[in-house]
């Protein structure tokens, strides 16, 4: 029963030391993916796949992203899970390996996953090998329906992408990570490092975060910040801390019987 | 996974010695989490945590109210057969004791229902020895039909089956299941059940899943105490109610805390288990499961029960007879299962009930189909 | 000849794949191809016709998180 000592997080068959996931979208230079994976320990990050802007001479990104660290192809942009099945085929078979993130967003407004499409593009890219983890509203009825159609983990939202709100579904999350026979990834709206700390602290197995780091000042830093946080937040979960008394001890007017 | 895997798994855990070690702030720690984890289960379970009753009660009264609000449900027993071919040591039906066995004939169970219903129950609970060629499929069936004229819930305990026929059940209008492990310890249940069918451990072991699957919508399990080391029992029966609310999520488990009574001592029994491990393996349950169901029966004494209102109790048996036929006929020489230590009437359970700030509940479900 | 390129119609002076991507002035090396949904590897667009009326994907990787 005691917590293993060494303490990895196997997704697809592949051993990660560090659970901290990174993205690349929004940086205001590519270049500083590199250092910001190296100042981080991230050991995975995400992809997206778009048409060509003609004319561009814009150099490949996966220039910018060394070979040790594993590529999580999302599907943004995709409405439904055919176009979600169509864009994982298409990062898998242009050499990004077999990990897909599935994106599936038909709300434009608050960019908030459609759980439907997305279980019905995990039911079938599982079947095709892929090592999917699909981005979703967090459900318990939901998370159990992805465990079955073979998804690899589970991403459910801590608020929505982008807002930098935390965990605002820390409740139904704590629920998924109970119940949950898969890693559990808290994928966007984590803001700060104390936030991604809190995620890992309550059990997540592994947090993403893109904006947060990329529309920093510094994302170097602030990479560097979110690695200490997730490796911290690890940590005091392998340590089992204590959890917060929030009552006190009474007398025994329950019990009392029981000695008299 | 089956649950058969996890018991064999923990067969060769040290309950003796790791509840001997159990600190203070073992048990601390794991009364003030949130959600508690197996071990958390053993802490609150150990002699250490005999000191803790209280707060742990109290939290159990704040969980039990969060999720159950102030409520208690009411279910009456109905024996309609006491054949049993089993040889189970501790059982006053056990194959071996003479007594003149009966089965109530099809309108012998109308008559009992009509008694029953009269004083307002609605959750029946039926139960037989097990005996499959005296009471047959057919039979079981027949009787449900007639049940569900008088009662919106209806509960089996009879023997182990398999799935199939508990779809039968189902179809016929049975809606809860309750099979008790007697013993989780693989040793002694092979001792106290020498023969028949129901020596097969596992047969038994997977009862509940295979009528969660059948379709009832509630199962209720416990082991008999008294059998095996009490505590490493109640764990054992945790971690059971915790595997079948995590595989099928669409029922609802309860526990039971059958205590063996003198009634059934056909043989001695070894371990003691005292009102105040009693309340403790309840609190231990409700803090480790908080939508958890639990089942009093009258086994327990007025006193007792009355008490349990407030301690995460969230069903009592109410105006139980425990002889085949007792409440329409009344047979002065019927043979009882085990002794009805609280033996009120339906309302007198019911004022206790309102007395204490709780509202007694009839009925709680019906089928909709 | 006619095709569908990204979703829109172009007249399409070149015969083969490398031609397009070259005519369309993109870097191959961060070009992923795809004709009437399949996934052309690069070392086989050379090899691979460009044919009136067909369904041409022209994509890259881009940040995204």
């Amino acid at each position: 029963m005691a917590k293993n000592d060494n303490d990895v997080l196997v997704l697809g068959g592949k051993s990660f030391t560090n659970r901290l996931l990174t993205g690349t979208g929004k940086f205001s230079s590519r270049s500083l993916i590199s250092p910001m994976l190296e100042a981080s320990g991230s050991q995975m990050i995400t992809v997206a796949l778009r048409r060509v802007d003609m004319g561009s001479k814009d150099e490949n990104i996966l220039t910018f992203i060394p070979d040790t660290v594993t590529l999580l192809p999302n599907t943004s942009g995709a409405r439904t899970a055919k176009e979600a099945i169509r864009i994982a085929r298409i990062a898998r078979e242009s050499g990004c390996g077999n990990f897909i993130k599935i994106e599936v967003i038909t709300d434009m407004q608050y960019l908030l996953p459609d759980n439907q499409e997305t279980l019905k593009a995990t039911e079938v890219l599982a079947k095709e090998g892929f090592v999917v983890l699909p981005y979703m509203m967090p459900d318990i009825t939901f998370a159990r329906q992805l465990h079955d159609a073979g998804a690899a983990a589970v991403m459910p939202l801590g608020s929505p992408i982008g807002t930098n709100l935390g965990l605002e579904m820390k409740s139904m999350i704590k629920r998924i990570i109970e119940i949950s026979s898969l890693p559990v990834v808290v994928d966007a709206g984590i803001g700060r490092p104390s936030q991604a700390a809190q995620a890992m602290e309550m059990g997540a197995d592994a947090v993403l975060v893109n904006t947060a780091i990329a529309t920093s000042a510094d994302p170097v830093r602030a990479g560097k910040a979110f690695g200490m946080a997730v490796a911290a937040g690890r940590m005091a979960y392998l340590a089992d801390m204590a959890d917060e008394q929030d009552f006190a001890e009474a007398s025994s007017p329950l019990t009392g019987f029981l000695r008299s | 996974m089956s649950f058969m895997d996890q018991v064999i798994a923990w067969e060769e855990f040290d309950f003796k010695d790791f509840f001997e070690k159990v600190t203070t702030r073992d048990v601390q720690r794991s009364l003030h989490r949130d959600i508690l984890a197996f071990r958390d289960l053993l802490h609150l379970l150990s002699p250490c945590a005999q000191d803790f009753l209280e707060p742990m009660a109290q939290k159990a009264r704040l969980l039990t109210r969060q999720y159950f609000g102030r409520t208690i449900g009411l279910y009456a027993p109905l024996y309609i057969s006491d054949y049993c071919v089993n040889q189970c040591t501790y059982c006053g039906f056990n194959a071996h004791t003479r007594f003149a066995r009966t089965k109530l004939t099809l309108d012998q169970i109308d008559q009992e229902a009509e008694a029953i219903a009269k004083t307002g129950i609605r959750h029946i609970l039926v139960l037989t020895g097990e005996a499959p060629a005296r009471t047959p499929m057919s039979y079981l069936t027949d009787a449900v039909r007639i049940l569900k004229k008088y009662f919106s819930s209806i509960g089996l305990e009879i023997f182990p089956m398999d799935e199939a026929d508990y779809r039968i059940l189902v179809a016929a209008g049975a809606d809860s299941l309750t099979v008790y492990q007697e013993v989780y310890d693989r040793k002694i249940y092979k001792q106290v059940h020498p023969g028949g069918k129901k020596a097969d451990y596992a047969y038994r072991l997977l009862t509940p899943e295979r009528g969660a699957q059948a379709g009832f919508r509630a199962v209720n399990i416990g082991a008999l105490f008294g059998l095996g080391n009490p505590m490493a029992e109640a764990f054992m029966a945790g971690l059971h109610a915790r595997y079948l609310e995590q595989t099928y999520p669409d029922v609802e488990v309860s526990l039971s805390l059958p205590r063996m009574t003198k009634a059934e001592g056909a043989t001695a029994f070894c371990h003691s288990f005292p009102d105040i491990s009693f309340v403790q393996c309840m609190l231990a349950w409700r803090l480790f499961m908080p939508r958890l169901g639990i089942t009093i029966s009258t086994r327990e004494s007025a006193a007792f029960r009355d008490r349990l209102v407030h301690l995460g109790a969230t069903r009592y048996s109410a105006g139980s007879r425990t002889d085949v036929g007792g409440y329409a006929r009344n047979l002065e020489d019927s043979t009882v299962q085990f002794a009805v230590t609280d033996a009120r009437s339906v309302d007198q359970i019911t004022r206790m009930i309102r007395k204490s700030g709780f509202q007694p509940v009839f009925k709680d479900w019906e089928s909709v189909i | 000849m006619k095709i569908r390129l990204n979703g829109r119609t172009i007249e399409c002076r070149s015969s083969r794949l490398t031609g397009l991507v070259r005519e369309m002035g993109l870097a191959p090396s961060s070009v992923v191809a795809e004709v009437n949904l399949e996934v052309v590897t690069q070392e086989k667009w050379e090899s691979t016709w460009i044919k009136d009326g067909d369904e041409i994907e022209l994509l890259s990787f881009v940040g995204g998180g």
